[in-house]
This record gives structure tokens, C-alpha cells and sequence, in this order.
């Protein structure tokens, strides 16, 4: 898998972390470093404030249905150093998940964070106004949830090209 | 002899902006805690024109996702599909040919100038100035669109991009009316300068108006123009240099203060640097394949992907992730117009109701993008 540009190395920002909040870091890759979810804020604030790792922004702020479990995925820029940092949690409770609302590091993650909560059901503790964004109070579900509205064979995703089982191949 | 029989007695009432109204550039609606004349809290309220996009791009391939992406910054389409097309591209591993490298740089960039002059000119119309201005901009709005429609049919849904290239060549009349809108633009940008830089009343309703510190500009996560404008030198073009962009000069033009007029100036400069780069884009185009020849049935290693490029908003990002399934297992779209949108607050509470209407001009969302 190709890393972006100026990606750095999830291994390398796991070791540092794991070395100031220890036992902070559960899994790193070449791409992305999986800390534990209720210490999220803890690893964000130090990264921002290390002043080698430099993370002054968090670029972008989603979540990944896993069917079982929920990834949620912190993009972090340095902006004087110009790299990015992948950052996940994993959030096992697939009914109600949660973790703590990093709004305090970072002020970015305020509508990111109700985006995420709209759409995927990820309650962000501590957020300032924790509401549904852009759907209505009441609205059943959360529909970028895999089992959105329990619609079985429907969702989720496309299985197939369209009449690749009949043996028809798409260009 | 007394008027005032009591205390001066006031409380604070509400104010609802929206969702139709001219200033709220589409269906986007704020209510406003007003306290006589300052705003003591806005509340916004998002998502008349939520279509849901990131659902149903789970369920179509990632050829047919294209479309989707033109549709949600509709006032930006070219920049939307090329930052789609670039994770689509780093998912699977496809290598593009340079003659559409250098064409995507000059879509994109003509986009920038279409984009930003609508911005400007919506700005101008929320200052007062209502519709001369805007409607002067449009011209090279209308020029550009005019390219795009030669090109591929379609003036702001304009699905030209392809994961491996672009969809067509430009047909052979696109290169004189590129070269006459290079050439008319200086003079039509002198014009906006006669007309605005003195204009008395523009810069009493801008200068100092809502301005954002580069720190908070930072940690509020504010890209594009909104953080130059601030005083950061942050343009992906720069720092990620995608596609080819480290091959052309240019300059990220950057403001002082951070107020509705820095935010003006920096989108008018990156007007004049977007044609210096579809310039240089023209001078160097090669010939060859402006596509490769990609599989529809596109089927990318189980994987992520996160591509970005420097819309005329700010960080425009694609987070895709396959399973190894014809249809993206998911499709995020970084939106920089709600983003932006994180300091309004900031911006707005304290300052009088019209200041509040230009920092939102300033701001310069697009509520399809908002909404997705």
C-alpha cells in the first residue's frame, strides 16, 4: 500500500509515543498508529506538544464501520514540518460506542466530531453541544452504520459487478 | 423633566437567517442570539441538502463514484474530482500519463479562478455592493465555464476526470479561448481593484472585520484561504506537490491580520497564480494518451487510502477504504466548507449582525459540500 506523501511511519510514532505514555500504543503499522481509545486525548495532546512529532492540526476526523467493531481515524498535520501522522482507535462496543472528544486539543474536531456522531453513532464525550448535525433529533439510526435500519441483503455495500455472476465481464 | 421613567431594560432575542436567504449562499440556516445589537450565540443549522453521499457511494464502483463527487462542491467540481480520482488512483496503483497530468492542472486550476471569483463576488454582494460586482466577476466565471463546457459537456457537474487520466481532450477551439482569458485576465483584475481596493465603504465593511489569529486559524483545523490569510504559508500544492505541481513556480500569497479583507486579497492574488501556473501548464503540454486504460470493474487491494488536494476552499480530502470489494467499503469526504465553518462562532459572537454576514461571505461555503 503506497503511503501519502510525507506520511510518517506509524512504527516510528508508536515507539515515541508508547515511550511517553506508556502502554498508550495497542498497534502500529506502516501507515497508522492504534491507540487505546479512552487515552485518545492524552496521545493527541502530546503529539501536538512534542515538538518533533508537531501535530498543530487535526487535518481530518472520520470513523469506519468494521462491521464488528469501529475504527475512528484522527489525520494529524504538522504544519512546520510538513508531515502527517494516521492516528486510530478502535472502538470494540459496536451498539454503543464511544470515546472522549478531543475538542479540547484541538478546536477543529468540533463539527467533525458531530458529523461523525450523526452519521455513525460515535457519542464523542465531553464535546461542547453533542447533537445530530445534519439529520433531525429522532431520526431512526444512523445510516452510515453497516447495519443501518437492520436492512439485511440490501446493505451493506455492492457484493458484485452487475451480472458478473452470470458470467458477464465488466471492462 | 425625566423620559426615562426606569432602568434601560433589554433581553435577548432570536433571530432566524434561513435557510433561504441570499446571504446564506444556499440552503443554510443560522439562528442568532441577539442582544440589541450584538450577537451574544449563533447556532447553526446544517443539512437541507444532506443527499446522503457517502452511503451510496458504498454501494456504486469506483468509476461510478465520480459523479458524486462534482455534486458535492458544485462551484468546484474539476478540484472535487481530482482529489477522488488521486485516492482512487493510490488505492489501486494506477499511474496516469503525464499530457493528463498537465490537464488536470489546468482544469483544477481554471476551477480555482471560476471559484474564487464567484467567492469575491458574493463577498462584495454580502458588503452591500449587491450584484454590480458579482456579475462583473461572473465574466471570467462565465469564460471558464464556457472552456469546461467545450471540453466535457458540462458547465459545473463536469465528471472529467477519470481514475488513470481525464475523460477527453480538450477540442481543438478549448486553446484559443484559454489563451484570450489569459490574456484578458490582468486587465479584468485591475478592474476589480479600481472598483474595490479604494472603494471607502468595502474597506470599512472588511478591514478588521472577524479576524482569526494563525493559532487559532491552525488548531481549528481552517485551510486554503481562510488560514493564508492568517499569515500561514499552508498550500497542499506546496507541501504535498500531488500530481505535478512541483514542476511550475508560483507563490502562495498570504495575509497580514486575518480579516474579511485578507481573505479577499489572498483569493484575488491566487486568481493571478493560477494563471501564471495554466500558463506555464499550456506552454509545457505534452502530447501522448491523456488517459490509461483502466477496468471499469476496478477491484483495489483491501486497503485505505487518504488523497488531498488543495481546493479553492482549502484541504479537500478523499479517505476511501476497500475491502477488496467492487464498491468502496467506505467514501469520506473531508469538506473544507464545513470545517471552515468550526470558528463562525468565534467569529461571530460580539461583533453586529452585518459584521456576522461578511465573515460568513469570507468563509466562502458552498452548502452542497456542507451537507454531502
Amino acid at each position: 500500500m503506497p503511503r501519502a506523501v510525507h506520511q510518517l511511519d506509524g512504527h516510528d510514532v508508536g515507539r515515541r509515543l508508547n515511550a511517553a505514555l506508556s502502554g498508550v500504543v495497542l498497534r502500529a503499522t506502516e501507515e497508522w498508529v492504534e491507540v487505546e481509545a479512552g487515552r485518545i486525548v492524552d496521545a493527541l495532546r502530546w503529539l501536538r506538544d512534542d515538538p518533533e512529532m508537531d501535530a498543530a492540526q487535526l487535518s481530518c476526523l472520520t470513523a469506519v464501520d468494521q462491521h464488528d467493531r469501529f475504527e475512528v481515524v484522527y489525520f494529524l498535520q504538522s504544519l512546520d514540518n510538513n508531515h502527517q501522522i494516521e492516528v486510530k482507535a478502535v472502538l470494540e462496543d459496536h451498539d454503543t460506542p464511544s470515546l472522549p472528544s478531543c475538542y479540547s486539543v484541538y478546536t477543529g474536531a468540533l463539527l467533525q466530531e458531530l458529523e461523525t456522531y450523526d452519521l455513525m453513532g460515535i457519542r464523542f464525550e465531553g464535546h461542547p453541544d453533542l447533537k445530530r448535525l445534519f439529520l433531525w433529533e429522532g431520526f431512526p439510526g444512523h445510516p452510515l452504520r453497516k447495519d443501518f435500519l437492520k436492512l439485511e441483503g440490501r446493505f451493506p455495500g455492492l457484493p458484485s459487478f452487475p451480472y458478473e455472476e452470470q458470467g458477464v465481464q465488466a471492462r | 423633566m425625566t423620559l426615562l421613567t426606569h432602568e434601560p431594560y433589554s433581553e435577548p432575542y432570536v433571530l432566524n437567517i434561513g435557510p433561504q436567504h441570499p446571504s446564506t449562499h444556499g440552503v443554510f440556516r443560522i439562528r442568532v442570539v441577539m442582544d440589541g445589537e450584538r450577537i451574544d450565540d449563533i447556532e447553526m443549522i446544517v443539512g437541507y441538502l444532506h443527499r446522503s453521499m457517502e452511503k451510496l457511494a458504498e454501494e456504486r464502483t469506483y468509476t461510478q463514484n465520480i459523479p458524486f463527487t462534482d455534486r458535492a462542491d458544485y462551484l468546484a467540481g474539476m478540484s472535487n474530482n481530482l482529489g477522488y480520482c488521486l485516492a482512487a488512483e493510490q488505492l489501486s496503483g494506477v499511474e496516469v500519463p503525464d499530457r493528463a497530468q498537465y490537464l488536470r492542472v489546468i482544469f483544477a486550476e481554471l476551477q480555482r479562478i471560476a471559484s474564487h471569483a464567484m467567492a469575491n463576488g458574493q463577498l462584495v454582494s454580502d458588503a452591500g455592493a449587491l450584484q454590480t460586482p458579482l456579475l462583473y466577476m461572473w465574466r471570467e466565471r462565465e469564460k471558464v465555464l464556457d472552456l469546461f463546457e467545450m471540453t466535457c459537456g458540462a458547465r459545473l457537474t463536469t465528471n472529467y476526470m477519470r481514475i488513470g487520466g481525464v475523460a477527453f481532450d480538450p477540442p481543438p477551439e478549448f486553446y484559443p479561448a484559454v489563451e484570450q482569458l489569459l490574456a484578458d485576465l490582468p486587465d479584468r483584475i485591475d478592474e476589480y481593484h479600481t472598483l474595490l481596493i479604494e472603494n471607502e465603504i468595502f474597506l470599512a465593511r472588511t478591514k478588521g472585520v472577524a479576524p482569526i489569529s494563525a493559532e487559532d486559524a491552525i488548531n481549528g483545523s481552517l485551510t486554503g484561504p481562510m488560514l493564508r490569510a492568517s499569515g500561514v504559508p499552508w498550500d497542499l500544492r506546496k507541501a504535498d506537490a500531488y500530481g505535478i505541481y512541483d514542476r511550475f513556480k508560483f507563490e502562495v500569497p498570504v495575509g497580514r491580520v486575518g480579516d474579511v479583507w485578507d481573505r479577499f486579497m489572498v483569493r484575488m492574488e491566487e486568481v493571478k497564480q493560477s494563471a501564471s501556473i495554466i500558463r506555464q501548464a499550456l506552454d509545457g503540454l505534452p502530447a501522448g494518451a491523456h488517459k490509461t486504460d483502466v477496468p471499469l470493474a476496478l477491484r483495489p487491494e483491501p486497503g485505505e487510502a487518504y488523497a488531498r488536494v488543495e481546493g479553492p476552499r482549502g484541504e479537500l480530502g478523499f479517505y476511501l477504504v476497500s475491502d477488496g470489494g467492487p464498491a468502496p467499503a467506505r467514501f469520506h469526504i473531508r469538506a473544507p466548507s464545513l470545517i471552515n465553518l468550526s470558528l463562525l462562532k468565534q467569529m461571530a459572537v460580539g461583533s453586529s449582525l452585518p459584521d456576522a454576514i461578511v465573515a460568513l461571505g469570507s468563509i466562502d461555503i458552498v452548502v452542497g459540500e456542507i451537507d454531502r
